[in-house]
């Protein structure tokens, strides 16, 4: 079987690869077309990263890789969670201003500003939830206008929680006491540190492929991603378990911003990294909504994000060239897991051929006499 | 027997020549070195046991599915079909079971739909429509919207839109399992206009009455390869079901009455309205079934059946009146608890409501049973239970496949309803909600899953029985009652009652006809 199991996971890492090189040759030729050096832009990018890059590289990854885990819950049920960028600023501001405030003690303080953003952000999707439960209204609309809402409510409110650091145009949330802080992890030779909340997002990974394979909470969700009205016929609350749903990935969301809060910012300001839920959508379509896919995904557009930077300085090319690629990604990967399931029923078929195939015709056609 | 293995009528080629055509799935071989002929101007009937490959062979003759193998010969010339498209240019036509119309459109709208190049959308492709539509005595109204049609007169608006791509060779499968005895005979004339124009019909059928009373010839196809084609004239029904299974089939045993005077389930003044404002869909019925008791509901689909069993099922919003099981209210119940209270459903849409297609079959064994064991125990999933009580259900209701691993979609028609009824009656019900439980499966499995109902029956088992076939309604009720637009219009006793009779009732030509007292 082993034989099998090779060839499967070659398989299954075919359509990434191949998603991965048409965009690599998309991008090419964008650069080409803009008269861009194509070679110098590639080996810049394709670079050995070292290790301060390569601590980057696995912090944004965290990051992204709850995005993207946020956004999958949403897909394993058929609903478009565009909202996790919303929710994820609006969690992380709350969770800022709670740890600022340090009410509690030390981690006290840490472990009720993630319990704070976890609702805020679960609050959040769970409006645009409720919407599409109880009015039919589509979650892809209500989560695109609740990151409007989420963008200028987290900007008003910030304007009065913040405190303006002295000599600074940027407004921030107070400081995180540093007892409250999320200590990194010595990464490499000691030199670096990578955030600790990557422990967090691992574990998250693992919850979610637990619930969701394992449990009957997780088959409820499944089937009714599949197939609603068989969902309803076996007795599954589908208004129900679309709330629960859009609660759960909005929990998710309500994590995105963590690590960079507890990890490396301390505080919410007006400075602080958004578009990270979009790059989830794309994390999460790329690694078809499975805990190690979205891993991997998140590696790579970390990667592309942190070697991309030195670009303008080296060959006077645009970082932004990466988010091309990176849009590209999303398209050829759903084209090439297309064309890699129509190859590998191809395969399937001739090895069933194969097996089956005897040189004579058995089963003699014998003739019921009446 | 009549063995017709070389069909010559003429000299002139056959209208299909199938020779040596070999389809393989992983685990299963669906065809192997089928031949078959279908001579011009005939009807040509299929038959064989679920899962023996007969819509596997007419999807790779409608350019669905290509074969591993064999070849494939319109007129007597080669063809290749690599998509419905060749097809439909080689004249081949297909009518799936599952109508594919769209409801808010008109007739012609959807016979014209996606074949708007071959006579424009305006007056010359209406003219085209009423010309076919006279010629082969369809008499469907171009104007009518789709949705105020009844199942039949939506097939002939499919096998329309078959002929006005220029089909000359036209498949239906299973295009009867739908349809109520009058328009099975009103389908069967229309076939036989087609025919006297020459054109070439294919039709499957598990109904081997039907089947000889209709064909020209019939292909009896066994796990995969053509066993022989006969002449309808030279064999019987048995005979048939014997060639299909290639044994001699069971006889059924008569059974007596195991009905109790405990009431199980008490429906009063059940009424679901229409959501868009016409009159009720389920308009004020009331009944009780006792246990170990039938109750079959006879009609022409279209008249509320289905609403009604969604409405006992706790599935529709708004609906008034009550419902009780073994004497507790279950109205504001969710369709879970209705299911917890031990209610197995069987439903009419087995596609839609029955599986999760692209699931395994023991996940689908799990569908409906979420909150029970041995699917889950402790809020998980126990797959290895489920798995175990998949392969009992494989076994005890003979579905054929590889094993519980397999996805529900690679399931023939009959074998993914054997699935399902064994899945509803596991974890043994009080009540068993059963819209058409044996359709799509052939006469050795229905007979088994008949055998299965009256067994449970006997230990105490109530079923409310939806059925287009009245043979199996007759057969298997303790107590008939029609539904007509909604409510209930006449009761009859099976034993007294003929299908002819039935028949107008459910059509409403006999509405003034015998409110027989069958006591129950
Ligand atoms: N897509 C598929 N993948 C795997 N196996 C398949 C697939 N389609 C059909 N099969 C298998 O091929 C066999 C023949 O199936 P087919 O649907 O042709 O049967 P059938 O004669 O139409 O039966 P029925 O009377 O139940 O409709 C079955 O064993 C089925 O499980
Ligand atoms: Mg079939």
């Amino acid at each position: 079987m082993s034989g099998g199991r090779v060839r499967r996971l070659l398989l299954g890492a075919a359509a990434p690869v191949l998603a991965l090189v048409a965009a690599i040759l998309i991008t090419s030729l964008v650069l080409l077309v803009a008269g861009d050096p194509v070679l110098d832009t590639w080996s810049t990018i394709l670079s050995a990263p070292r290790e301060r890059n390569v601590a980057n590289i696995i912090n944004n990854a965290t990051v992204l890789y709850l995005s993207g885990l946020a956004v999958a819950v949403g897909f394993r049920m058929n609903l478009f969670n565009i909202g996790v960028d919303g929710q994820y600023r609006i969690a992380a501001f709350a969770a800022a201003v709670v740890a600022g405030e340090a009410w509690l003690p030390g981690y006290l303080n840490t472990v009720l500003a993630i319990v704070v953003a976890m609702a805020v952000g679960a609050a959040w999707a769970g409006i645009a939830g409720l919407l599409r439960a109880t009015r039919g209204v589509s979650e892809v609309i209500s989560t695109i206008m609740l990151n409007f809402i989420s963008t200028s409510l987290v900007a008003f409110l910030l304007r009065k929680a913040a405190v303006r650091a002295p000599g600074s145009n940027s407004i921030n949330t107070k400081e995180i006491p540093e007892g409250s802080r999320i200590p990194g992890i010595p990464f490499g030779g000691g030199v670096v540190e990578i955030y600790g909340f990557v422990v967090l997002a691992v574990l998250s990974g693992l919850a979610y492929w637990f619930v969701l394979n394992r449990t009957r909470f997780g088959f409820d969700l499944r089937a009714t991603g599949q197939s609603t009205t068989a969902a309803v016929a076996s007795g599954i609350n589908v208004r129900r378990m679309i709330v629960i749903a859009m609660l759960i990935s909005g929990a998710a969301a309500g994590l995105v911003g963590l690590p960079i809060l507890f990890g490396d910012a301390y505080s919410y300001g007006s400075t602080f990294q958004s578009g990270l839920g979009f790059s989830g959508i794309a994390i999460a379509l790329l690694g078809r909504n499975h805990p190690v896919g979205i891993g991997l995904g998140a590696l790579l557009f970390a990667y592309l994000n942190e070697q991309s930077n030195p670009l303008q300085i080296l060959v006077g090319v645009s970082p932004e060239i990466v988010a091309i690629t990176q849009g590209v990604i999303v398209l050829t990967v759903v084209v090439s897991y297309e064309v890699v399931r129509r190859y590998r029923r191809r395969l399937e078929q001739q090895a069933v051929a194969a097996a089956t195939d005897r040189p004579e015709r058995p089963a003699p056609t014998e003739e019921v006499a009446t | 027997m009549a063995s017709v293995e070389t069909p010559s009528r003429s000299d002139a080629p056959p209208a299909v020549r199938l020779r040596g055509i070999g389809k393989r799935f992983p685990g299963v071989i669906a065809n192997d070195d089928i031949n078959i002929d279908v001579a011009r101007g005939t009807i040509h009937a299929i038959v064989g046991e679920n899962g023996a490959g007969k819509s596997t062979l007419m999807k790779i003759l409608y350019g669905v599915q290509p074969p591993d193998s064999g070849t494939i010969e319109i007129d007597g010339a080669a063809v290749t079909l690599g998509s419905p498209a060749d097809a439909i240019k080689a004249g081949v036509g297909m009518v799936f079971q599952h109508f594919m119309l769209a409801d808010n459109l008109t007739v012609a709208e959807n016979v014209v739909l996606g074949a708007e190049r071959l006579h424009g959308i305006g007056a010359a492709a209406r003219e085209e429509i009423t010309r076919i539509s006279g010629s082969y005595g369809l008499g469907v109204d171009p104007d009518r919207l789709v949705e105020d049609l009844g199942v039949g007169a939506r097939q002939r608006v499919e096998i329309l839109k078959v002929l006005y791509r220029g089909a000359r060779i036209v498949i239906l499968d299973e295009p009867t399992a739908v349809l109520v005895p009058q328009e099975v005979d009103e389908l069967f004339d229309n076939l036989r206009e087609l025919k006297a124009e020459g054109l070439s019909v294919i039709f499957i059928s598990h109904k081997l009455d039907e089947v000889l009373s209709v064909a020209d010839e019939i292909t009896v196809v066994r796990r995969g390869t053509t066993v022989t084609t006969v002449d309808p004239a030279g064999v019987t029904a048995r005979q048939l079901a014997e060639l299909m299974v290639g044994s001699e089939l069971p006889s059924p045993s008569t059974e007596s009455s195991t009905v109790t005077d405990e009431v199980l389930l008490s429906v009063r003044d059940l009424t679901l309205p229409d959501p868009a404002g016409g009159r009720p869909l389920v308009d004020g019925v009331s009944f009780d079934i006792h246990r170990g008791e039938v109750l079959g509901i006879a009609g022409v689909e279209g008249n509320g059946q289905a609403e009604l069993v969604e409405t006992i099922m706790g599935m529709r919003d708004g609906a008034t009146g009550t419902v009780e099981l073994a004497g507790t209210d279950l109205s504001g119940r969710s369709t879970g608890q209705r299911r917890e209270a031990g209610i197995g459903y069987i439903p009419e849409d087995r596609h839609r409501h029955g599986l999760l297609l692209d699931s395994s079959l023991w996940e689908n064994r799990v569908l409906g049973h979420q909150t029970r064991r041995p699917s889950v125990s402790h809020g998980l999933v126990d797959r290895a239970a489920a798995r175990a009580d998949t392969q009992r259900i494989i076994e005890a209701y003979d579905v054929r496949t590889p094993g519980p691993e397999v996805p529900a979609r690679a399931l023939s028609g009959g074998n993914q309803q054997k699935l399902i009824v064994g899945r509803e009656m596991s974890g043994d019900p009080v009540l068993l909600i059963a819209a058409h439980p044996t359709r799509g499966v052939d006469v050795g499995a229905q007979a088994a899953i008949w055998d299965h109902v009256k067994n449970a029956r006997r230990n105490g088992l109530a079923v409310l029985l939806i059925s287009a076939d009245l043979d199996e309604l007759i057969g298997l009720s303790d107590r008939i009652e029609v539904i007509l637009r909604g409510g209930l219009v006449g009761r009859f006793d099976p034993s007294e009652v003929t299908p002819e009779d039935l028949g107008s009732a459910m059509t409403g030509a006999g509405s003034d006809a015998p409110r027989e007292e069958g006591s129950p």
